[in-house]
């Protein structure tokens, strides 16, 4: 294995995290549009905090999906043909929450502004549902066929829906509500701002319980603590440490510091499977056919050239992504009805 | 029959259903975000209200063709790894990049922008706030070089060499797959069908407002803007079209003898067929209209030269890639939709020299011919069949191959993937885009039916401006 299919290793794990941070929080405000909000003022009010930029949050996404086509093509083609039914599950709830915005703007009844309301929910829930099963489906031996030197994932329903994913598509969830709720508290004003504080401290002891069965149920199912011991053990830790930081945030009142905990929460979930893959991509069933990051990676070229386009590009980009949560920086206000 | 259709027909399917539904998006979306900004742009330097409500309102239907642009946009990414994942192992090293990249240096942009660019109405300066926009449309364009540059390399393999060991393609220069004159030709052409969609589409919705006898003066001075957008756009398009065909001659020569329906080598010179009846059983042609001379002209820009058939371009393929393979492409596909693509686009710019003519400012008498707001009216519709005709060629005219001359579309298809997954995936796809379609459809025919005067303002529904001083408490 060479030092830039690690860096690329390592960059698809800082991408995937910048996605599930950033649109970790909108998709925790769409879920929020029913689990907090009480009425469409209030939907209104939260759907305006992500306004901006949820579009820019979703391409975080994209530029992942794209990073691990370029960087590890025989991973995104294993991956994505092997989970065919969970992205495509992925990508309608990405498609009805993306026109909800601009559709729910105009629709002129309120029974029409209902309608994509809902889709807002539903593509916020899915999406973090069932990329967090996807994401737990890798953690476990799949069966994979070499088929010269393809790699097929012949995942069956199992393979897919399983306690650990059930409980892992849960966790990721619940994780996005929460780190939405203290977007919510950084964002507003008014009487959303403390409830939001309040049904986060009451979710914290939920996580707490669901972060203990998916440590077991990762014990079981993987052997991420097996190969990895020490680091696994690690980041378990921090998991837990993050939840307790973001529900003394929610307690004392500090959102900063309760945002800060629910989004280290999220990059350490993120950085507990990349970690505990390495050097593998996919595990096999056979360990002789598991994916590993040798054989799945693009040519030392290709991976120069895009270690280098994203030294330049991604600060660049980084910095106006900056400059408009700065331009909108300010809290919104509940609206009069 | 249902049994008829296997795996590869259905994949196929859904790459074409969702293609031609994202591409009527982008092109509008692309040519909105221009003649947006020019609105804009107008309003900045004349400082007359007027181009800025034109702007927020035409704008608004911009808005909804990027929304739906957006989310279908994303189905491409997922189903080159869901579908054709073979392909993408095979085509990994130097597909993936440019879609990368693309997502990096352009998706970011206008995301981002675009966002500023809705929410800052009244927080920024307008020379400000005209930037948002263009950075918009600039984000949009990019975007289209660095796809187009991946299907570039499907169309003409450059810069690579196979991997021995793998079989698989292996970058070796770079340079060479962003210098690809198929590119070249590709992106103006493609570009300029863009800004011709949203040119037209501009014109004919205002059109339909004037034949209401709506607010004469700001639908005549938007069908204007439209109308000049989408005839420069078009006639440009229309030459890089022939640099793109005299590409195409030598380089897929089965693609071109298609669009022209010729079996046999032609004379020389060379007539073009208007048209004709195929047979493609006997490999024979009826009924043709012919104009002599012209397919020479059009091929070679010359008064002589003859044009290969598909008969003896499928002799020399065979030669080359072996006897196992098909590789006749869908002939009257090709000829119809390049006889639309060619005669649409020859039609759009007549539309648009009589309405720019009509309409001029010292005797405009547009209002009273009824006929002609019509025919503007009803052209609205001809760019995004245009487009998609082009496309039909473009990518079926590449048949057998995936990636022109290197693998075929029989092998590219996902090993893993059912029948049953795609029956579920297609359907699926084919009522969420029909919703999609309509209620877009449907949304765009209220913006205009409001008018540019109602005060609907889409920040996602916050009735108010939310970042107006009453929204805030501090």
């Amino acid at each position: 294995m060479s030092g830039l299919q690690l860096l690329w290793f390592i960059l698809l794990a800082v991408l995937f995290i910048g996605f599930f941070f950033l649109e970790g929080f909108d998709f925790g405000v769409g879920m929020a549009t029913r689990v907090l909000a009480r009425d469409e003022n209030e939907r209104t009010q939260l759907v305006a905090t992500i306004g901006p930029h949820w579009d820019g949050n979703e391409v975080w996404l994209i530029t992942a999906g794209g990073a691990m086509f370029a960087s590890y093509p025989l991973w995104y083609a294993s991956l994505f043909s092997g989970f065919y039914i969970l992205f495509f599950l992925v990508l309608l709830g990405l498609i009805v929450r993306g026109v909800s915005f601009e559709f729910a703007a105009h629709a002129e009844t309120p029974r029409g502004r209902s309608i994509w309301r809902w889709a807002l929910f539903i593509g916020s829930v899915v999406p973090p549902f069932v990329l967090g099963m996807i994401f737990t489906a890798i953690m476990q031996p799949l069966p994979i066929a070499n088929d010269n030197g393809a790699y097929n994932v012949y995942a069956t329903f199992g393979d897919q829906v399983n306690l650990l994913t059930v409980v892992g598509g849960v966790a990721v969830t619940l994780l996005c509500l929460m780190h939405g709720l203290n977007f919510i508290r950084l964002k507003t004003t008014g009487p959303l701002r403390d409830r939001a504080r309040r049904l986060n401290a009451k979710l914290a002891w939920v996580l707490y319980a669901g972060e203990a069965v998916f440590a077991v149920l990762v014990f079981v199912f993987t052997d991420f603590f097996q190969k990895r011991p020490v680091s696994t053990s690690l980041i378990v830790i921090l998991i837990v440490c993050a939840a307790v930081v973001m529900h003394v945030g929610a307690l004392k009142n500090k959102e900063l510091l309760s945002f800060i905990g629910s989004g280290l929460s999220l990059a350490l979930v993120v950085g507990l499977i990349f970690n505990g893959l390495f050097p593998r991509v996919l595990i096999g069933v056979d360990p002789a056919n598991s994916l590993l990051l040798k054989n799945a990676s693009a040519s030392p070229l290709t991976l120069s050239i895009m270690t280098g386009v994203t030294c330049v590009l991604l600060p660049i980009a980084l910095a106006y992504f900056i400059w408009a949560y700065v331009v909108f920086h300010k809290r919104i206000a509940p609206l009069n009805s | 029959m249902l049994f008829a259709i296997d795996v590869l027909d259905l994949a196929r399917f859904q790459f074409a259903m969702t293609t031609v539904f994202h591409f009527f998006f982008v092109p509008f979306s692309i040519g909105m975000a221009l003649v947006t900004a020019i609105m804009e742009t107008l309003f900045v330097f004349k400082k007359d209200e007027m181009y800025k409500k034109m702007a927020k309102f035409w704008g608004k239907i911009f808005l909804l063709s990027f929304a739906v642009g957006v989310v279908t946009g994303i189905i491409q990414e997922f189903q080159f790894g869901m579908n054709w994942s073979d392909y993408s192992r095979f085509m990994g090293d130097i597909f993936g990049a440019p879609l990368a990249i693309e997502a990096l240096l352009a998706f970011f942009l206008e995301s981002t922008f675009i966002g500023l660019w809705m929410f800052t109405w009244d927080r920024f300066k307008p020379a400000l706030h005209a930037v948002m926009i263009w950075l918009v449309w600039l984000g949009t364009t990019l975007s289209a070089i660095w796809i187009l540059a991946a299907n570039a390399f499907m169309q003409h393999p450059t810069g690579f060499a196979i991997n021995s060991e793998t079989g698989r393609v292996k970058l070796v220069d770079f340079m060479a797959v962003i210098t690809n004159p198929q590119l070249w030709v590709e992106f103006p052409h493609v570009i300029f069908g863009a800004f011709t969609t949203a040119g037209f589409a501009v014109a004919g919705m205002a059109a339909w407002q004037l034949w209401k006898k709506r607010d004469a003066v700001f639908y005549t001075k938007s069908l204007r803007i439209g109308l000049w957008v989408g005839l420069v756009a078009v006639v440009a398009a229309m030459g890089m079209g022939d640099l793109q065909t005299r590409f195409i001659i030598k380089d897929q020569p089965m693609k071109f003898a298609a669009t022209e329906g010729i079996y046999k080598d032609t004379g020389d010179p060379a007539a073009w067929s208007l048209v004709e009846l195929i047979d493609t059983e006997d490999h024979t042609t009826k009924a043709d209209i012919e104009v002599p001379y012209l397919l020479s002209i059009l091929s070679y820009h010359k008064l002589h030269g003859s044009v290969k058939g598909m008969d003896t371009v499928n002799k020399e393929l065979e030669a080359k890639y072996g006897k196992d393979k098909n590789y006749y492409v869908p002939v009257k596909t090709l000829f119809w939709s390049f006889r639309v693509m060619a005669g649409g686009g020859m039609l759009l710019a007549l539309v648009a020299v009589l309405g720019l003519f009509f309409s001029r400012a010292k005797n405009n008498s547009l209002a009273r011919k009824r006929w002609l707001l019509v025919t503007l009216g009803l052209t609205l519709w001809l760019p995004f069949i245009i487009n998609t005709c082009g496309w039909l060629i473009t990518e079926l005219g590449r048949y057998p191959w995936t990636v022109y001359g290197l693998y075929t579309i029989a092998d590219s298809i996902s090993p893993t993937t059912t029948a049953g997954q795609l029956w579920f995936t297609d359907i699926t796809y084919f009522l969420i885009f029909s919703l999609l379609g309509g209620v877009m459809i449907y949304y765009c025919r209220r913006v205009l039916f409001h008018g540019p005067d109602a005060d609907l303002d889409t920040n996602y529904g916050v009735s108010a401006d939310p970042f107006a001083k009453e929204a805030f408490v501090k």
